[in-house]
């Protein structure tokens, strides 16, 4: 069954077709690859269905519902999460806060005024769980502002993890990364997803990472999906080999 | 129908003074990212330099003489700016936006003590240029000749920084640097000269509405505190950092202040500020601004 | 690792777990307490100002310390609660201080209420500008409509009478301002300090200092922006204007310069001659800004030019203020020691 459905989806920017006509869909429990080369308008498209900015035409369905014109708070309710191709966290605000912060949010407790967040044991308690689980824990108290650019990126994908999403859209969270950590980042991240049972679409330059980490790939060029399927689909896909593959690489 | 033409006129006449202030805040808004809270003291620094330049020549002077005298007002801003602006601004453009305008704020406090202690606290006044020129008149009524010069400085200031900015070479540098900083300076546009002759330029024209206005109405302590909100105003109506937004802005302005004293002088300003807020309702970036 | 550990000293940094916050607070409060019977009565009243001054720059620093929106309107609602205790004064003959607060907060809900759903949907100098502007709209009809505020000459307030007329200030006008209404003010700012110190850590505080870090991000975790930037600006206008009312009785008598833009200047000043990015920052900045002005303008009559040069050597050489700096030494004698 589709999670998510996007039909005909467009955004352009002045000439540049940014998302041309996109069907787009990712299914429950998987991890999907979104490929392309730089400014094929993979982050566009996430960007249209996170709802950062509003597409030109098209529709968007997430279980069955239209979230088109829904809020960015309405698509995260929903369970449509995401992490930012650059990093963005609060700098100030120290690990452990960062993701303590997103809980307070997703259980609706920031509307309070009145009580002390430190009284709130349940959120410290998952907040570190999370922390955890992606291997930040000794960087807790740590600003967030302070950490390397490997744990930044990490605790940008913990932060949407934390909403418990149902969807979860990564930004190439493996960029600006050295190579040697880049498999520890992804193991982490895709036991996490694949354990909880929740899909994600990655976007990712490294063919390396695409092939080992994925279910299915769906490749884009100047704003339209040229192939989607298995890793070995797409392996030999010539269309895709000869536009994408070996002309690109990470940044 | 006369009546109409003098408030026309007046409407004008204080177009052309907030065009010339606002203006200058516009242009080294948009090409510095800087909000200058201290703009306004500028336009008044203007103001009692060229009164006191008036003043300091014996009365009964030519008429041409003292009109040669005008614009020292604007040209000692001129050099008040280009020594503010590597002192006291430059160490601030990596810093939060929050910190420029504290700055600014305290520069401010201090520009306006300083006209107290060099003038002292009377205001001071340059009459005698406006009443040498006489006054004319329109349907029945006697109007001042002089207002006339104050409109069409503004309206050269407007052609000459148009062509300025469109025409020359410096206006090509200066608007690639308003548009892309870092860009411009990879190019090997010098940034730092451009952001002294900016801002310099800027301050010239707020001393050049000083300078003008003075021989109709006296230079008086607070009048760049006053005049500076007006500017706001103007900018945040045609849109911060848009030359062309100054000059539209100082029109609606103008005409808006001279309806008001004429026919609802108790809400006046409130009015003003109103239409302020009501345009950013409806046009974030002001009415020419880049949003 | 244990939890409550965690949590208590994720949150020491920013502003202290409860007992450390009280290790400092109770010996501040006692000698507060005890200030009107060891200071001269003009000492006492200068202090009284400065706590006045402290609450409305508490609620400043709401905005700018934790939510990041530099307001420079804040006279505003500062004017509201002082001008409507004043019209309480002229038109319902009220003379109790209870009423008065009461009727300040009102009178700024509504007003914040209205200035900041037309604000909040700005940020850096865009916002400044546009609360700038707002506040003159209100300076300019309290100075315009003289037959209802006196125009320039302002209008006067009696001394008023303190917890539902048990005290009244029927003898020595100093006398009074300096114990009774000094530890009345006290009682207050106490209030407004806890008060303000559990908004700020509270989650709703978190949401703030989340939407000062990285806008966009904060709106990704799911809050939203507006409505939370209203509410803040909602609690810092109402502090504010508490101030106000407050003030007003001190002084004695109000007039439209309390509304004009430079007197927010002057509000911007304190809060970051205190240290804006600390708590007790703007409470610091609000007593020694008090002295310092007073004494400036006792000193010469170029006190602005004086206060200016103070504002830019401390935005040049000590932008966390004072008590940013303190902490700072204070931290690097304890690594000497
Ligand atoms: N906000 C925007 N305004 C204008 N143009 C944009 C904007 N965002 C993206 N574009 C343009 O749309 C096209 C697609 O950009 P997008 O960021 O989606 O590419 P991408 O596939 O994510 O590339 P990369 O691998 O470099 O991240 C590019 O040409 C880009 O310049
Ligand atoms: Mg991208």
């Amino acid at each position: 069954m589709s999670l998510l459905v996007t039909k005909n989806l467009v955004k352009y920017f002045g000439d540049t077709h940014a998302v041309d006509h996109v069907d787009f869909t990712v299914k429950e429990r998987e991890v999907l690859a979104l490929i392309g080369s730089n400014g094929a308008g993979k982050t566009t498209l996430v960007n249209l269905i996170s709802g950062l900015f509003p597409p030109d035409s098209g529709q968007i369905l997430f279980r069955g519902q239209d979230v088109t014109h829904e809020s960015v708070h309405g698509r995260i309710s929903a369970g449509i999460a995401r992490s930012f191709q650059l990093v963005n966290l609060f700098d100030q605000l120290s690990a452990l806060d960062n993701v303590a912060l997103t809980i307070f949010s997703r259980e609706g407790k920031t509307r309070k005024l009145a009580s002390l967040a430190s009284a709130d044991h349940a959120v410290w308690d998952e907040a570190l769980e999370i922390l955890r689980l992606f291997g930040l824990e000794g960087k807790a108290q740590m600003l967030a502002g302070g950490v390397s650019q490997g744990e930044r990126k990490l605790l940008d994908v913990a932060i949407a993890y934390a909403l418990r999403p149902k969807l979860l859209f990564l930004d190439e969270p493996t960029s600006g990364v050295s190579t040697r950590e880049k498999t520890p980042i992804m193991d982490t991240v895709t036991s996490v997803v694949r354990s909880r049972g929740i899909s994600a679409a990655i976007i990712e330059h490294d063919m390396d990472v695409v092939f080992n980490y994925s279910d299915r790939i769906v490749a884009m060029h100047q704003g339209a999906i040229l192939a989607d399927g298995t890793p070995d689909e797409i392996r030999r896909n010539e269309a895709v080999t000869t536009t994408l593959i070996g002309t690109t690489g990470p940044r | 129908m006369d009546v109409l033409v003098i408030h026309l006129v007046n409407a004008l006449l204080y177009a052309s003074v907030l065009f010339l202030i606002a203006g200058g805040l516009s242009l080294i808004y948009g090409v510095m990212r800087i909000v200058n809270m201290a703009h306004g003291n500028l336009y008044a620094f203007g103001a009692y330099v060229t009164a006191w330049a008036i003043g300091s020549v014996a009365g009964g002077a030519p008429t041409v003489l003292l009109l040669v005298l005008l614009p020292v007002g604007a040209l000692a801003a001129a050099v008040l700016g280009a020594v503010l602006e590597p002192t006291l601004l430059r160490p601030f453009y990596r810093r939060a936006e929050e910190y420029q305008l504290l700055v600014t704020f305290g520069l401010l406090m201090i520009l306006e003590d300083l006209l107290r202690f060099i003038w002292g606290p009377y205001p001071l006044s340059a009459s005698e240029v406006f009443e040498n020129f006489g006054s004319l008149t329109i349907g029945d009524s006697l109007y001042p000749t002089y207002n006339f010069l104050v409109i069409g400085v503004g309206i050269v200031a407007a052609i000459f920084l148009w062509g300025v900015i469109y025409k020359t070479r410096f206006g090509v540098v200066l608007r690639a640097t308003s548009q892309n900083m870092r860009m411009a300076s990879a190019l090997g546009v010098n940034v730092n000269r451009v952001y002294i002759q900016a801002f310099t330029l800027g301050c010239f024209m707020a001393g050049l509405g000083g300078a003008i206005i003075v021989p109709g109405q006296s230079a008086v302590l607070g009048m760049g505190i006053d005049a500076v909100v007006l500017a706001f105003i103007v900018v945040v109506v045609g849109g911060l950092g848009s030359l062309e937004g100054a000059l539209v802005g100082a029109l609606i302005v103008g005409v808006v202040r001279e309806a008001g004293i004429t026919w609802f002088p108790e809400i006046e300003l409130a009015v003003l500020y109103l239409i302020a807020a009501i345009v950013l309702l409806v046009r974030p970036a002001g009415l020419f601004g880049r949003p | 690792m244990s939890t409550p550990a965690v949590t208590a000293s994720a949150n020491a940094r920013e502003a202290g777990s409860v007992r450390t916050v009280l290790r400092w607070a109770v010996p501040v409060a006692v000698l507060l307490l005890v200030v009107p019977w060891i200071v001269p009565p003009y000492t006492a009243i200068l202090l009284t100002y400065g706590l006045v001054m402290a609450i409305g720059a508490l609620g400043f620093n709401l905005l700018l310390g934790y939510t990041g929106l530099l307001s420079f309107g804040h006279s505003a609602y500062f004017g509201v609660g002082a001008y409507v205790v004043a019209l309480m004064v002229k038109y319902l003959g009220v003379g109790s201080m209870e009423l008065f607060l009461f009727g300040a907060i009102i009178g700024s809900v509504i007003v914040t209420a209205v200035f900041g759903w037309v604000c909040v949907r700005y940020t850096r100098i865009f916002f400044s500008i546009l609360t700038l502007a707002l506040s003159q709209v209100l300076w300019s009809l309290a100075f315009k409509f003289f037959w209802v505020t006196g125009g320039t000459d302002g209008l006067r307030v009696p001394t008023p009478s303190l917890l539902v007329g048990l005290v009244t200030g029927q003898g020595d006008k100093t006398d009074f301002m300096s114990h009774a209404y000094y530890h009345y003010v006290l009682v207050v700012f106490f209030a407004a300090v806890a008060l303000m110190w559990v908004i700020v850590n509270s989650p709703f505080g978190k949401a703030l200092q989340a939407i000062r870090d990285n806008e966009t991000r904060a709106e990704f975790v799911g809050v939203q922006i507006w409505r939370y930037r209203f509410v803040a600006f909602l609690v810092s206008g109402v502090f504010t204007g508490l101030a106000g009312a407050l003030w007003v009785p001190l002084n004695g008598l109000t007039t439209p310069d309390i509304i004009h833009w430079s007197f927010s200047g002057e509000i911007v000043f304190m809060t970051v001659l205190g240290g804006f990015r600390s708590f007790a920052g703007p409470i610091v900045g609000a007593v020694v800004f008090n002295y310092l002005k007073t004494y400036a303008v006792g000193y010469t009559v170029y006190w602005q030019l004086l206060l200016g040069a103070v504002l830019v050597a401390l935005v040049l050489s000590l932008p966390t203020g004072i008590v940013g700096t303190a902490g700072r030494l204070a931290a690097r004698w304890k690594k000497v020691s």
